[in-house]
């Protein structure tokens, strides 16, 4: 049996494939980050309490009114979403024509609420949630056991991410979106109501992060911190591949997922900060990121 | 009203002790408030903190105590600027609790430079009352060693002789398992690796892999809090202990398993300084607890804030002043006696003495309802539970 810098090749495969896993959820979150980015110039830090939030409404749906995970991954991202809009209306528009800074310290202070208000309620240990039958168990692979609820979560994301990046760069409704994101002005002067396409955006923006939050509930705690030890990745994911770049932010989810499976066989206490690294490698030799185009 | 109730005592006391006056003591209740280990201690340790001077009634007895509280974040430098700004500024006398060795063991420094009370509850490295003992620190509830002793054992005598760590990387995590190591090892077990993930965690499934792979009979987290609930419940998911493996949370707090679940949690051998269950006294205090507490019952950090802070109060009493070498002096030289802990003894090197329980979590169709957890499967006396005096390299006791 072959050897690869003294591991295993069926460990290794197991750790890319495990990689590729916490890519899903940096891919459907960085995703959510990049099209909120491209459109609205706001940096959404409170994605990581959204993320929560989506968590968080797949438990309640469950324990308060016995709703299950099936239904929960279609109802929760939306009912977010709209949390979501209801921000955008009442503070984030107000923002718009100042600096990105404003943004980025509305949206940090919204998350500190946000996170301290469910932290009152619920503490920091989090809440049991059962995964659904169909989630649980798993096929040994030969090389690893895969779990059914982490397969599911690939699968999942890769669908959405897939649908996100066809919308936005191939449909009508995408051209439009891409086209106010140039010059809001000049799609307003067509007829095409901007602001509305905003809010809505940001909505869906915020649905994606509510969607992760639903994926990760059988698999991580639920619990109000969650989504503050991920968001910071997630943000270096983002400007990795390139502020509001759609594909780039996709991509670099799942690819900076594989390098990171790859630090936790080789050296996993550098796990942690090897993708500040990159970034800062990154930043260095490409400041747009990736993906990003220089402006 | 209130102050001449304290007049009324304390001329009472001067009366009757003589020299005694009224003596102002400051507390600082210092962990984390927010983060993976607000649960476990938080502002439940503050509470229990409350409770102490409360049932030790002393106002009447002519000491009044004022409690701060604050969160180190589990940072040391944060902590570390926190409790030297207590004792410089704001005359804080006792810090207690202080969750995180990395931070414990900063502030079991500082507390020796300024020559104050540290009463640890929260922290667990050995180490406290080993290699870095202080004449100014308690160790109450637990430690690594205790641990290790009681888990690692059990895990030994049930046949897992062969063991892979999981571990936080920091002071405690590496203490933890190096203690547990050493348990393995001398009841004829051998481990066979380790994976220090970073700490807080989130993710496990590639450890997890590691510890699947390495085909040890035993998985050992080296790990607490948060950490802990998301590696049990991911080694459910990867099953670990559906292939055989067993899964050993080398520190478990009642309100982990309170999170994970029984369904998830049930079957988990632990080692632990208190239970609220265990007899009248811990459960009367417990409901008085819970009360207070938003619905949770006291861990066992908790337990020994409540515990350590009354013994302190009551060395004050005894001494007459809150000099902190003659407090210290007195606190060693009483016995202790509380309804949580029992009665017991503070060591030379710091470590307090008590039994330890060895703990397996319930069936779910065993429980009778939230809280409801832990059957005790075996009570270690203080003699045994604790690392012999001589074996921890405290320069005290040379």
């Amino acid at each position: 049996m072959f050897e690869l810098l003294g591991i295993p090749p069926q460990v290794l495969f197991g750790q890319l494939l495990l990689g590729l896993i916490n890519g899903s959820f940096y891919a459907v979150l960085s995703l959510g980050l990049a099209v909120i980015f491209g459109l609205l110039n706001i940096i959404n830090f409170t994605h990581g309490a959204q993320y929560m939030l989506g968590a968080f409404g797949a438990w309640m749906l469950l324990n308060y009114l016995g709703v299950g995970y099936w239904w929960a991954v279609f109802i929760v991202p939306p009912i977010v979403g709209v949390t979501g809009i209801v921000l955008e209306r009442v503070l984030i528009r107000r923002l718009y024509h100042l600096d990105h800074l404003y943004g980025l310290l509305l949206t940090f202070g919204l998350a500190l609420i946000i996170v301290g208000f469910f932290r009152q309620f619920f503490g920091v240990s989090g809440l049991p949630y059962p995964p659904p039958p169909l989630l649980t168990g798993g096929y040994n692979l030969g090389f690893m056991y895969l779990p059914n609820s982490r397969a599911w979560v690939i699968a999942a994301s890769l669908i959405v991410c897939l649908a996100t990046w066809f919308i936005i760069e191939k449909t009508r409704l995408g051209a439009y979106l891409r086209a106010a994101t140039e010059n809001p002005t000049m799609v307003g002067a067509f007829g095409i109501n901007v602001p509305l396409l905003v809010t809505l955006t940001y909505g869906f923006g915020v649905a994606l992060a509510g969607f992760a939050g639903v994926l990760a509930a059988p698999i991580y705690a639920v619990n109000p911190n969650m989504g503050a030890d991920l968001i910071i990745v997630v943000f270096a994911v983002v400007v990795i591949g390139g502020m509001g770049s759609i594909l780039g932010s996709i991509l670099t989810g799942f690819g900076l997922g594989l390098i990171e499976g790859l630090t936790r066989v080789f050296y996993p206490e550098g796990s942690a900060v090897v993708i500040f690294v990159i970034m800062a490698l990154v930043l260095l030799v490409k400041p747009a990121g990736l993906f990003g185009r220089s402006v | 009203m209130k102050k001449m109730g304290i007049v009324l005592a304390s001329t009472a006391s001067l009366l009757m002790a003589g020299a005694a006056y009224a003596t102002d003591v400051k507390i600082g209740v210092l962990n984390d408030r927010s983060g993976i280990y607000a649960d476990i201690a938080g502002e439940g340790s503050v509470i229990a903190a409350q409770m102490a001077v409360e049932d030790f009634k002393a106002t009447d007895k002519g000491i009044n105590v004022s409690i701060v509280s604050a969160d180190h974040q589990n940072k040391p430098d944060v902590g570390s600027n926190i409790a030297r700004q207590w004792y410089d500024t704001e005359n804080v006398d006792v810090i207690a609790d202080v969750p995180t060795s990395s931070v414990a063991l900063a502030v079991n420094e500082i507390t020796k430079e300024k020559n104050k009370i540290f009463l640890a509850s929260g922290p667990a490295s050995s180490d406290l009352t080993g290699k870095a003992c202080s004449p100014n620190t308690v160790h109450w509830t637990y430690d690594t060693w205790a641990l290790a002793n009681g888990t690692g054992s059990a895990m030994v005598a049930q046949g897992g002789d062969s063991w892979f760590f999981v571990t936080a990387d920091y002071a405690f995590g590496h203490a933890l398992e190096r203690d547990t190591s050493a348990v393995v090892e001398a009841s004829g077990g051998k481990v066979l690796g380790a994976v220090r993930h970073p700490f807080p965690g989130q993710d496990f499934s590639s450890f997890l892999l590691q510890a699947q792979g390495s085909g040890a009979k035993v998985v050992g987290l080296a790990n607490a809090g948060g950490d802990t609930i998301n590696a049990v419940k991911q080694a459910s998911e990867f099953g670990i202990t559906q292939g055989g493996q067993s899964l050993a949370a080398l520190l478990m707090f009642i309100n982990d398993v309170h999170a994970l679940g029984l369904e998830v949690a049930q079957g988990l051998v632990l080692t632990s300084a208190f239970y609220w269950d265990r007899n009248d006294q811990t459960r009367e205090f417990s409901a008085r607890f819970q009360e207070r507490n938003a619905g949770q019952k006291p861990s066992m950090i908790e337990a020994g804030v409540y515990a350590s802070v009354l013994h302190y109060l009551k060395a004050v009493e005894a001494v007459g002043n809150k000099d902190a070498t003659k407090v210290m002096a007195k606190m060693k030289e009483m016995p202790t006696e509380d309804p949580l802990f029992g009665k017991g003894t503070i060591r030379a090197d710091g470590r307090k003495l008590h039994d330890m329980y060895l703990f397996r979590v319930k069936k779910p169709d065993q429980s009778k309802g939230p809280w409801d957890y832990f059957e005790t499967v075996a009570t270690i006396p203080a003699d045994k539970a604790f690392r012999p005096l001589a074996e921890g390299g405290c320069p005290l006791v040379k």
